[in-house]
């Protein structure tokens, strides 16, 4: 058989294996619970018979391994039991909503890898200059901003209409110069030459539309950008340019945050592979800067790459969730934490396996990927 | 092993020779001096992110530890109607049950900050020390602790701490009259526990690095027990990247612990808490009204804070320069 083809299937088969003991400890979740889960569902007045015989119907009666094996059987074709809360099946409960959160987070992805890629590699190309150190500052911020923090910004500048958009954005600018300014100031350079009056000025009206944000002393008209709806209604049969556009906040917002490691990461991968030796090597015998990038760097890039990207999707699994509950995206994360709140154990197990079979595979797949793209990798140490 | 190695003659003991330990002892004086020297170097010369993060983080704990002096109003306490604009007696006006926001920002730097604080030293605790202990024994100890490790790493965290507070949740809602303070403590060591895992996978990688150093081979032919090695030989060559990384995992943990919060799941009401008070005020949003914004910022702008002094630490150490 082919290397590859043999690595594949042994992580594929290691992915499994794990999935299998990640689906006990899910399963053994409702074990731990407190009393009777057939008591809990029809409540204190249900007599003991009653109570005997819907156990029976829920197979509670059954020995706990029974049990998991009718369970995992039944996860695997699809049928998770009955929600507690509200009888209904899990199955009907998640088929629209796991849609729905793919289609959030291909969203997402569509305009986080391209854009985290290739500002992620001009900052290691320019590295230490100052777009190097925006984008470091930048993306440093972003990661450090709770998902929520982003969400109501991004309604307040684009939903609701809060004025002034342009400004802020001019005062960030404005701020970022003036810290550039007072870092060459400390470099030993004169003061005249390098404190510009225009980005001071955009930094004073930056300043005091943070403080008047807060405070709120003066109103301002609204008259700003309306123009995306703050909740995303979805149903089934929303078209899919009006999907995209109601979608558009919550997937702008994933993006963000996921950008900014992503970024990081292609830049660290980049910048340690521009110190081996085969790329001095091309340097000095002359050779054109971008035929070093692309021939010589790029080809080996794509393992590091491929590992960022797919991290960083697994990473969106989490981000989802408080994404779809701040915009009420009617998705697989919103579902899971009202399940939490209801105490639903059933639709959190099922939600909960998803949510780790998608994390698994997707890790799963960038190995194989990385691994098929360095062969390397293929005889570890 | 080698032979030299084995061999105890090449071994210096410092009662035998009593110069080499004077020579010993008077070596970390000098050190010290010049560790002095550099370290108020590096400072002087530290880049304006870095100051900023340091001053921001001295704000917030000034803030946290006069919480009761600074604020205006207390904690629970209801002063007005319900969202209330900002005005000369409310600074930032009033939450959505009448509280003073001014106030309740205030004390929720103690909660949020301390949960998140006791949280990642706990994990840090377990982690560190199951990870040093892996790395010097080696072995199945290594091997089961290992495995345990990977399979808790793959869930995401978030989703398995939703399970997690499901059971932990409906436990302590079967007992009679059970105390607020219940859940918070489920919360810490929920959270404790499944972020050990990530600082047992450093702790372990730098401490298998240590591990094979022929001093740490001295001291178990000296027959030192497993305790003094982990205390005394690697606990030492191990602090410069753990305290780095104390920074990066407290923020993932604050981060978390917000998010668990915004989604009701967290820190429950009425104790205040940034997360939370997002959530309570969040309808204020469509109205183009930022207060929900005031607990947000207040947690990404610690984040970054902090974010920010780490970045510099590492980029120290990692022996960078501009």
């Amino acid at each position: 058989m082919h290397p590859i083809a043999s690595m594949a299937l042994k992580r594929l088969g290691l992915g499994l294996l794990t999935l299998l003991v990640v689906s006990v400890i899910i399963f053994s979740a409702v074990e731990m619970l407190p009393g009777d889960l057939a008591q809990e569902i029809l409540g204190q007045a249900a007599t003991p018979e009653t109570v005997a015989a819907f156990r029976k119907e829920l197979g509670l009666d059954k020995p706990p391994v029974e049990r998991y094996f009718e369970w995992l059987g039944g996860a695997v074709q699809g049928d998770f039991g009955k929600s507690l809360a509200s009888k209904r099946e899990i199955a009907d409960l998640m088929s629209s909503r796991l849609g729905n959160t793919l289609f959030l987070a291909s969203f997402a992805a569509v305009l986080a890898v391209p854009i985290s890629i290739v500002l992620g590699l001009l900052a290691a190309l320019y590295r230490n200059t100052w777009f190097d150190r925006m984008i470091n500052v930048l993306t440093l911020s972003s990661i450090s901003f709770p998902e929520f923090f982003v969400a109501y910004i991004l309604i307040l500048m684009l939903a609701v209409g809060y004025p002034f958009g342009l400004l802020w954005v001019l005062g960030l600018i404005g701020l970022w110069f003036l810290m550039e300014g007072i870092g060459s100031f400390r470099a030993g350079q004169k003061i005249g030459k390098i404190l510009p009056l225009l980005p001071a000025l955009f930094a004073v009206i930056g300043a005091a539309l943070v403080v008047n944000l807060i405070f709120g002393w003066w109103k301002p008209q609204m008259g700003g950008v309306t123009a995306f709806p703050s909740i995303s209604n979805i149903a089934p049969g929303t078209p899919f340019w009006e999907r995209v556009e109601r979608s558009f906040l919550p997937a702008l917002t994933l993006t963000l945050v996921v950008t900014a490691h992503m970024m990081r990461m292609t830049r660290a991968a980049i910048i340690n592979l521009l110190a081996s030796p085969y790329i001095e090597m091309a340097r000095l015998k002359g050779m054109n800067p971008w035929r070093v990038i692309v021939t010589h760097a790029l080809p080996n890039a794509l393992a590091p790459i491929i590992n960022v990207v797919a991290i960083n999707l697994a990473y969106l699994i989490t981000g989802v969730v408080v994404v779809e509950v701040v915009f009420v995206y009617p998705g697989l994360g919103q579902l899971m934490v009202d399940s939490v709140t209801k105490r639903d154990i059933t639709v959190v197990q099922a939600c909960c396996l998803v949510f780790a079979a998608t994390y698994i595979l997707l890790n799963l797949i960038a190995d194989i990927l990385a691994i098929s793209t360095n062969p390397r990798l293929l005889h570890p140490k | 092993m080698t032979d030299t190695t084995n061999d105890p003659t090449t071994v210096i003991d410092p009662i035998a020779d009593p110069s080499a330990m004077s020579a010993d002892a008077a070596a970390p004086r000098v050190a010290q001096e010049s560790a002095w020297i550099r370290i108020s170097r590096a400072f002087r010369n530290a880049p304006l992110t870095a100051w900023f993060g340091m001053i921001t983080i001295a704000i917030y704990i000034f803030v946290a530890v006069f919480a009761p002096i600074l604020a205006p109003f207390g904690e629970r306490e209801i002063v007005g109607a319900q969202f209330e604009e900002p005005n000369a007696q409310y600074l930032l006006g009033t939450d959505n049950l009448g509280r003073d926001m001014l106030s309740r920002l205030i004390y929720a730097a103690r909660n949020t900050v301390g949960i998140a604080l006791l949280t990642t030293i706990i994990s840090f605790l377990l982690g560190g020390f199951l990870g040093m202990l892996a790395a010097t024994l080696s072995g199945w100890v290594d091997q089961i602790l290992s495995r345990i490790v990977d399979v808790l790493m793959s869930i995401p965290s978030l989703i398995f701490a939703l399970l997690a507070l499901t059971v932990a949740n409906t436990w302590i809602g079967r007992m009679d009259n059970p105390s607020p303070w219940l859940y918070t403590a489920a919360l810490i060591i929920i959270m404790a526990v499944l972020d050990s895992t990530r600082v047992f996978r450093l702790t372990r990688a730098v401490a298998m690095n240590i591990v094979v150093m022929d001093y740490v081979e001295a001291a178990r032919l000296r027959g030192e027990g497993l305790l003094y090695i982990v205390r005394k030989e690697i606990l030492p060559n191990a602090t410069a990247p753990l305290i780095a990384e104390f920074g990066l995992r407290f923020c993932f943990v604050f981060l978390l612990i917000s998010a668990l919060s915004f989604l009701g799941l967290g820190v429950q009401p009425p104790t205040a808490d940034w997360g939370s008070m997002v959530r309570d005020n969040a309808t204020l949003i469509s109205f183009g009204v930022a207060v929900p914004l005031y607990p947000a910022g207040a947690i990404a702008l610690l984040t970054v804070a902090v974010n920010f002094v780490v970045d510099w630490m590492l980029h120290r150490s990692s022996g960078l320069k501009d």
